[in-house]
């Protein structure tokens, strides 16, 4: 039976995870993330899984290879600078196509930065963050119940297409409690077989997981194999939330906790007659480019909101090809943007331009 | 006509790509002996290192992974946890498992992992084409230290075995050498041995095997099998460092 619980966004996350199956976390320390591990060293021996504490992210990421390697439903957690010490691993498992869930809670950055929610990883989690030619599939949450939700469908995109999936939520998305209704638990002997799994080679031929392919054009083919894979994920796989955008004059471009904030700005701005709405991106891989590209024509302008110094807007600007101008709103270190400011930015191109209705 | 001398049945019908003299086709037949003897092939699992034995899975026929540079005891960790039923080793070199992953090793091992690691230690990285390794002897000339190591400026040689021993989480380390048949049989037994420690699940074991590379030593193989003897066993002793307790 589901059930609604109010809940800090950090146990959402370690809680969705064992709903959709998955029995095995590997970790290190790091805030603003620790929730997460601290929930599952409890939760999973709870139902028969491991929860296994890494000497180091390097090795955490690498045990997370083994296991999904073995078949397993597996969950990793981190922070900004975690993240960037995983990225070998997460290279390594994009190539060897190993599906598996990687939690990404946000904090400033550059360097050891802070540990205030931010959103600037946005170009490591959506141009891959390894070396080599890889996507993962990256979900972006702007409330707790979205986080569960989209928690239990990672593992669900990561079994289909066997590939690392990464739910980027912020540090606010984290620390913050809502309440959430909780889905009941998969029934675990429902999920499909994986017959490429490392299970032990008996009574068929041995299986392999490997990323050296030492021909070129072995290694080019294989480049093309995985790129056929993420095409085949941009058509099918693209999320995005239209609020209030039928009739919008402006838009307003954010994910996660910038897209909260969003909404608000909204509301005060249509309360003053202005049309304005928000595309809001759920999947940040992949990217709903025609979506705002759909919406060029009717746009007098786009503020692209995030909590990072310019990386959201790249994604914005290539969408709509210069049709529509686009402006920033930045903000780092820990620092939200607030509706005001939003209101305001949106309120200034409405009176420069005439364009107030 | 009786037969007397087989390929072991977990190897694949395939020569190796290793230069001439060179001792990870020793090792590899070892490995092979291994399985089939205690019979579990059809439950073994390795794991790959990045070096000239990448390739180890071209000739052991058992489910295997590859794992990123010395990070093959962590992927060993991760399949051991999922399935702790089956038998999982890792074959690293000595710039895999000493220098890059000495902290993947000293961890699994200290976690007392329960898995088998064979360590091949040559004193040099021999696929990127015989560079100084954190196992190159003091005074030996590699590619990048031309004048011979020296301890002042490069530090030591690691000791693989003597550090891991005093861990609670190792029960059966061992050191192996290449130099002769009669120590090549006494390999078998370490090796033997710590699938065994890993099979009855008594903690983390790992045999270290001193093995040749006449191409980036510059010598001949009968050569580099005496320089084996002679100067390694010299610095690094063979023996076994820890048994392990018994139920």
């Amino acid at each position: 039976m589901a059930e609604k619980l109010l809940m800090k966004g950090n146990e959402v996350l370690a809680e969705a995870a064992v709903r959709a199956g998955c029995r095995y976390f590997f970790g290190y320390p790091i805030t603003p993330q620790n929730e997460i591990p601290e929930y599952m060293s409890w939760r999973l021996p709870e139902v028969g899984g491991v929860y296994l504490q890494a000497e180091s992210e390097v090795a955490a990421i690498n045990m997370v290879f083994g296991a999904a390697g073995a078949g397993a439903r597996v969950l990793i957690s981190s922070s900004g600078p975690g993240i960037s010490l995983m990225q070998e691993g997460i290279s390594y498992i994009a190539a060897a196509e190993l599906p598996c869930v990687i939690i990404n809670v946000s904090r400033g950055g550059p360097g050891l930065g802070g540990i205030l929610p931010a959103q600037s990883d946005y170009f490591q989690a959506t141009r891959g963050g390894g070396h080599g030619d890889y996507h993962l599939i990256v979900l972006a949450p702007h409330t707790l119940q979205e986080a569960f939700d989209l928690t239990v469908l990672a593992f669900d995109l990561a079994d289909k297409y066997r590939n690392p999936v990464m739910i980027y939520a912020d540090g606010f998305i984290g620390q913050m409690m809502e309440p959430v209704e909780l889905r009941d638990p998969i029934d675990l002997s429902t999920l499909p077989p994986k017959p490429w799994a490392i299970t032990g080679a008996k009574g068929r031929e041995r299986n392999l997981i490997k990323t050296l392919y030492l021909e070129g054009d072995k290694l080019e083919a294989h480049n093309f194999r995985l790129k056929r894979k993420y095409d085949e994920i941009v058509r099918n796989e693209v999320r995005y939330e239209l609020y209030m955008m039928d009739d919008a004059d402006f838009a307003i471009a954010a994910y996660g906790t910038s897209a909260r904030i969003a909404k608000t700005a909204v509301k005060v701005l249509r309360d003053k007659g202005i049309k304005v709405g928000v595309i809001r991106p759920i999947t940040l891989f992949p990217f709903p480019y025609s979506v705002y590209e759909s919406f060029a024509n009717q746009l007098k302008y786009i503020l692209v909101v995030e909590m990072s110094m310019g990386q959201l807007i790249y994604d914005v600007e290539y969408s709509v090809k210069g049709k529509v101008p686009v402006g920033l709103l930045p903000h780092a270190g820990g620092i939200a943007p607030t509706h005001e400011e939003i209101v305001s930015r949106i309120l200034e191109r409405v009176e420069s331009r005439g364009d107030q209705r | 006509m009786k037969l007397v001398f087989s390929r072991p049945k977990s190897m694949f019908d395939r020569q190796t790509h290793y230069c001439p003299g060179c001792g990870h086709g020793i090792v590899h037949r070892i490995i092979g002996e291994v399985i089939d003897e205690l019979d579990i092939r059809e439950r073994t699992v390795g794991v790959a290192p990045v070096g000239c034995a990448v390739l180890i899975y071209d000739y052991i026929n058992c489910d295997m992974y590859e794992a990123a540079h010395g990070r093959a005891p962590a992927v060993a960790t991760g399949c051991k946890r999922v399935h702790p039923d089956l038998i999982v080793f890792t074959y690293q070199g000595d710039g895999d498992l000493a220098s890059i992953g000495i902290s993947e090793i000293i961890h699994a091992a200290n976690r007392g992992e329960k898995i088998t690691t064979i360590f091949i230690n040559n004193a040099v990285y021999g696929m990127t084409g015989g560079q100084m390794a954190p196992t190159t002897l003091p005074g030996q000339r590699t590619t990048t230290s031309p004048s011979g190591r020296t301890p002042d400026k490069e530090g030591y040689p690691i000791k693989i075995c003597e550090m891991l021993s005093i861990l609670d989480g190792s029960a059966y380390i061992a050191r192996g050498s290449l130099a002769s048949p009669q120590k090549i049989l006494q390999v078998k037994r370490y090796i033997k041995k710590a699938f065994e420690t890993q099979i009855k699940g008594l903690g983390f074991s790992l045999v270290e095997v001193l093995s040749m590379c006449p191409t980036n030593w510059g010598l001949p193989p009968a050569k580099a099998q005496k320089w084996v003897e002679e100067r390694m066993e010299a610095l690094y002793p063979i023996g076994e460092f820890k048994m392990p307790k018994e139920g």
